[in-house]
């Protein structure tokens, strides 16, 4: 499997990130490197082979259903680049 | 019942379409994060760093919402999967804080089941369920407070839902119509989600296709996101299909598009290229490990599931000898079917649905009042009911009295007592009475006896009027007849 340069801009539009035209080369390279690596997995023989989900040989646990968090609207706006009346706000995004 | 066709210049097409419904899980906190779903608090305030997308922060599955979704899941007759996993779908939103939507894909706890519509001309339709799983809400964004900006609330991120998948069974608007007012009353009945698709809480997608009577396979579809009523998804359906035949008809071609419903119009107009929303490149959700029930959880469930729509139809026509229509009426909705359940209890059942759908719903319309809040009890509606049945007092004087009971919340039984309503069927005394309106009338009585029959009804209500209307009617009518004959 290879990487080309429209599929490095398909998912640099995907993720909206922003990759400069002189850098789309060595990101291609980049991806193509991560792919080849991951690619060895490929030389094991999975037949009859469940995927595995996680390592942990465990189930998983659930929460009751009670609140136990909120009213911290304040902790919740602390990081955010733009807040108004109490609201993160954005570029405006209408369709 | 037919399915719509639409009729073009060198073709007839039939409408093809299945849903997709989001339901809001009703539970006290979300599904992957301990914050509260009430709606309505103040701006960004039932949010916890997990809903906010803070780094580090790991979900953890409410038990209460998977809960909700199996019991949702009995009720569509559906196959419960024992394994289920968590997906991430990834895109990139303003209102979707994480980055990613955690929700399920390849394995979904709900698989294959199905609904039964009931159409207009009395006919019933199977719609298969594809499947429903569970998975995050996105945040709430309002675009009209400032020119330039969106306003990002993220109360409702990361409340559970339910996303239910039709099978493209539906033929026509009428019978998406009649499936979501279906879903929506099983969701109510088994109380798993409120099903208001004006607060949103029930939202719906709808996929739209044509083809050609008689063609094979499916033709591209469009899908039509948050149609927000029953009418509106009606309406979209129709005039979608009719511009899929147009398109076809002059040689064009459909795209497979996400289009946006104009309320105002009635129309769709394109959206979002599907080529690049739909690539979500979904990956399993490492924060969450898989999803296993067993058998005793499904069983367990399963006794907790309370009579369903259809069910209890079914039994109060055959049971309680409603007709199919009235039946199908008061089960609508569970309130109704349990109130008139109360009151129909060892009265006649056929006479509380009449008074309860005719008199008792007016009465709640006029007074702009909910069922929960009327002033008249299902017990006392049922002795009313029983005081007619009973001969101790006529048709007439129960409207009355009904009107009485609406006002003061009053028990018909004391009402009747305290004002002397008490219907006369002692037939001395209302022989009296005839006697007295026959020997006052000797015109009458002739033109009576010439055959003028239709006199008999004045003669009647003369009795009545000076009964105070207390006699029996049918008492009254039969003595009359003799006496005249």
């Amino acid at each position: 499997m290879a990487i080309d340069k429209e599929t490095v801009k398909k998912i640099a539009f995907l993720s909206h990130l922003k990759i400069d035209d002189d850098k789309i080369e060595e990101t291609e390279d980049e991806f193509n490197k991560i792919l080849n690596w991951v690619e060895q997995l490929s030389e094991v023989n999975t037949d009859g082979v469940e995927p595995l989900v996680s390592v942990n040989d465990t189930n998983l646990t659930l929460r009751q259903d009670v609140v136990t968090e909120g009213n911290q609207a304040d902790a919740v706006l602390k990081n955010a680049p733009q807040a108004q009346y109490g609201y993160f706000t954005v570029p405006k995004v209408v369709e | 019942m037919t399915g719509m066709i639409i009729e073009g210049k060198t073709a007839s097409w039939e409408v093809i379409c299945g849903v997709e419904i989001h339901c809001q899980i009703i539970s006290k906190s979300k599904i992957f994060s301990g914050a509260s779903t009430h709606y309505g608090s103040d701006t960004n305030e039932n949010v916890s760093f997990v809903d906010a997308g803070m780094p580090g922060m790991l979900p953890t599955l409410n038990e209460h919402c998977v809960y909700q979704a199996v019991k949702t899941g009995l009720g569509l007759n559906a196959k419960i999967n024992k394994y289920s996993a968590f997906a991430r779908k990834n895109y990139f939103y303003a209102d979707l804080p994480q980055g990613y939507q955690i929700t399920q894909f390849q394995y979904p706890i709900v698989g294959e089941g199905h609904v039964t519509i009931d159409l207009a001309d009395g006919s019933t339709k199977d719609i298969g369920i594809e499947r429903l799983h569970i998975e995050q809400d996105a945040a709430k964004s309002i675009h009209d407070m400032a020119p330039d900006k969106s306003f990002i609330d993220l109360n409702r991120a990361g409340v559970g839902l339910m996303e239910i998948v039709t099978k493209p069974d539906f033929r026509a608007p009428e019978e998406v119509g009649a499936f979501l007012r279906k879903l929506r009353s099983i969701l109510r009945y088994l109380g798993t989600c409120d099903g208001n698709m004006d607060e949103g809480s029930m939202r719906c997608d709808v996929n739209v296709s044509v083809r050609k009577v008689g063609e094979e396979g499916y033709r591209t579809r469009c899908e039509m996101k948050n149609v927000n009523s029953v009418k509106f998804v009606m309406q979209a359906i129709e005039n979608e299909a009719k511009r899929h035949v147009e398109v076809y008809e002059s040689g064009g071609k459909i795209e497979q598009e996400t289009r946006k419903f104009d309320a105002s119009t009635g129309l769709t107009k394109p959206m979002r290229k599907k080529e690049y929303a739909h690539d979500y490149r979904y990956f399993p959700e490492p924060d969450l490990l898989p999803l296993v029930l067993d058998d005793d959880y499904i069983a367990k469930v399963k006794t907790d599931m309370v009579e369903l729509p259809d069910a209890k139809r079914a039994r109060f026509v055959k049971e309680l000898g409603l007709t199919a229509y009235d039946a199908a009426v008061i089960c609508e909705n569970k309130e109704t079917a349990d109130f008139f359940e109360k009151a129909a209890l060892g009265h006649d059942a056929k006479k509380v649905a009449n008074w309860l759908m005719g008199d008792f719903f007016a009465m709640l319309n006029e007074k702009k009042l909910e069922l929960k809040d009327s002033p008249i009890t299902a017990e006392n509606l049922g002795k009313l009911v029983e005081l007619v049945t009973s001969n101790v007092i006529n048709g007439k004087t129960a409207k009355d009295v009904f009107v009485i009971m609406a006002e003061t919340g009053g028990d018909p039984e004391k009402i009747v007592e305290e004002k002397g309503l008490k219907q006369v069927t002692d037939t001395g005394a209302i022989e009296a009475i005839v006697d007295e309106v026959i020997a006052s009338a000797p015109d009458n009585v002739a033109a009576y006896k010439a055959g003028k029959s239709n006199l008999l009804g004045w003669f009647v209500g003369q009795v009545m009027k000076k009964s105070q209307g207390k006699a029996n009617p049918a008492i009254v009518n039969k003595m009359i007849a003799e006496k005249l004959k």
